[in-house]
């Protein structure tokens, strides 16, 4: 459909490049916005025009106490972001080999990854702290919003595993074994490193889901603040360019997260089409 | 896995060889299964025991009574309230589908370098991975009275008094909405669209078939699991949110979800309990809907 016989594109292709460049801006067109306004000067508000240009806002964050504490809120959702990210590649590149054979009970698993991927988020986040209430256990960020964000992590790393594994070709682990090695030397040095760009894809996955997971949390979270929770309440109580300051770290963060996954996976599929080229 | 076993190789543990495979699938989907028991089962669980108890206070009273439910049935606040999340969820679900199907079909069919596929379709994937709460709010300056769409507008002439309903208004929720959920329905359908036989498309064309004919004959026919894929995506998400209907309205409008967070701030847990049992129900109900829906037009296809 691409192309008409003598090469030349029909006028539907010019019609749909324009419909995708009018997405591509309703995308991305607000948050330019917000990023430019981050840099709004001293005296500016939250809209056109600016006053100047400044990063007063930025420093507002910086300083504790003026707009809560940011510093302190970053560095607690990176490092749940981060164990998030190893706890979701871990269980489900296990769960994703395991579910590669039929087995009894595993239908329910799945299901259960299923039912957890749609539940509204809140209903979750209720059920723990209700299980947390009723044994008379704080909650904490640590422990219940770990696992609350779990069960949003998860089933979304399995879907990924399940696509990746798809495309995985079982030849390979068969031939590994026709030479003699273990089921477990086969996964780890062949299966493992087949897999591996789409691992990177679970673990950002895993990461960016928990970085900015809001719903499951904000029940389960406990005293401390996660990211996502301190920029909500800033909607309700910080009326400056401050707000758009915390937007534009918080996405610089996640921009760095995505370059440094996907640079990864690309350096590794170019690296193996040049060994496939090479031992041709 | 139960190959025959070299007994020459003597490097490595045979360990895996000897388990049954159904046993050596239970220990790697194990823990899986242990977290979402803990954290998913089991809460769940909880919510539909307490959703049956009374309350006292602030104090959780266990008993046996359908008070919660018959509040929540009778009171007309709940109608409105689903009515309300269930309009905001049929306009999103159909602008997210004609966008979400406009957008996998230009990918798939119309581009040909699989290099520029790839980078088309991660530029439109990138801001899932950004906070949601930001990409919302990034509406505000974008659509406020002093916004920079109305400036647009004035300068061009098109109207001379900014205009009021673009911001906190179901105007703005359901703008926010398509910003945020169109990708959900965007891949399900672009991974069923990339998996039709090329071959097809060329025999319909081959045998006078417009271009219009093959979206509609075959093409749609063939994403549907796509659809209902990407359906259940976003009818879910509009369902279960509370905060984009919260700051995009203004406060006018609220969600099923945002009533139920004014009973949990309020420590009212068992009607919030009845609420969000109802809710799900509700939710399953849409979600074997679609499924159905699917399932039957599949048959008379096929």
């Amino acid at each position: 459909m691409a192309m008409t016989a003598s090469g030349r594109r029909p006028w539907t292709y010019y019609a749909l490049t324009l419909f995708f460049i009018l997405f591509l801006t309703f995308l991305y067109a607000p948050m330019l916005v917000i990023y430019i306004l981050s840099f709004q000067g001293p005296g500016g508000g939250l809209t056109f025009p600016m006053t100047g240009v400044s990063t007063r806002w930025f420093h507002e964050l910086v300083e504790r106490g003026r707009s809560g504490d940011i510093a302190g809120t970053f560095t607690r959702s990176l490092e749940l972001a981060a164990v998030v990210a190893v706890i979701t590649v871990a269980v489900c590149v296990s769960a994703g080999l395991g579910f590669r054979r039929r087995f009894p009970g595993g239908g329910v698993v799945f299901y259960m990854a299923i039912a957890s991927l749609v539940m509204p988020g809140l209903f979750v986040g209720l059920g723990v702290s209700l299980i947390f209430q009723l044994l008379g256990w704080g909650t904490d960020w640590r422990i219940s919003g770990l696992g609350t964000q779990l069960t949003w992590t998860l089933p979304f790393g399995l879907l990924v595993m399940f696509a990746v594994i798809g495309r995985f070709n079982r030849s390979y682990e068969e031939a590994a074994r026709d030479l003699g090695a273990s089921a477990w030397q086969g996964t780890r040095e062949v299966t493992l490193p087949i897999l591996l760009p789409g691992i990177i894809g679970v673990a950002l996955f895993g990461f960016t889901l928990s970085y900015d997971e809001f719903a499951r949390t904000v029940l389960t979270a406990g005293s401390e603040n996660t990211l996502p929770l301190e920029i909500w309440a800033m909607t309700t109580n910080v009326t400056s360019p401050a707000l758009y300051a915390v937007g534009t770290v918080t996405t610089l963060v996640s921009f760095t997260v995505i370059v440094v996954a996907l640079g990864s996976i690309a350096l590794i599929q170019r690296r193996r089409s040049r060994h496939a080229a090479a031992s041709h | 896995m139960a190959g025959p076993q070299p007994t020459f190789f003597k490097t490595g543990t045979s360990i895996g060889m000897k388990l049954p495979p159904s046993l050596v699938s239970w220990l790697q989907v194990g823990p899986l299964a242990v977290i979402l028991t803990l954290f998913f089962g089991i809460p769940v669980l909880v919510v539909i025991i307490v959703s049956f108890f009374d309350f006292d206070h602030s104090d959780i009273v266990p008993t046996f009574i359908f008070d919660n439910y018959v509040d929540v049935f009778t009171s007309d606040v709940t109608m409105r309230l689903y009515l309300s999340s269930l309009k905001f969820a049929a306009i999103v679900w159909a602008i997210t589908l004609v966008i979400g199907f406009t957008l996998a079909n230009y990918l798939v069919f119309h581009i040909n370098s699989l290099l520029i596929k790839i980078g088309l379709f991660l530029l439109c994937s990138v801001p899932f991975w950004t906070s949601t709460i930001i990409r919302m709010i990034s509406w505000i300056p974008f659509l406020g009275r002093n916004g920079l769409f109305n400036t647009m507008l004035i300068d061009a002439h098109i109207t001379s008094k900014p205009l009021e309903f673009l911001l906190f208004s179901d105007f703005a929720v359901v703008v926010a909405y398509v910003h945020l959920f169109t990708l959900f329905m965007m891949v399900p359908i672009f991974n069923s669209m990339a998996r039709i036989d090329p071959r097809i498309i060329e025999a319909a064309k081959d045998a006078g078939a417009s271009r219009f004919a093959i979206l509609r004959e075959i093409v749609l026919p063939l994403c549907k699991s796509g659809i209902a894929l990407g359906s259940i995506f976003v009818v879910t998400q509009v369902m279960g949110d509370f905060f984009v209907v919260k700051v995009m309205s203004g406060g006018q409008s609220a969600s099923v979800v945002s009533a139920l967070q004014n009973e949990i701030a309020a420590l009212q847990y068992p009607p919030a309990a009845a609420s969000a049992v109802t809710l799900v129900i509700v939710v399953m109900l849409m979600v074997a809907g679609i499924l159905r829906l699917v399932d039957v037009r599949k048959e008379l296809v096929s």
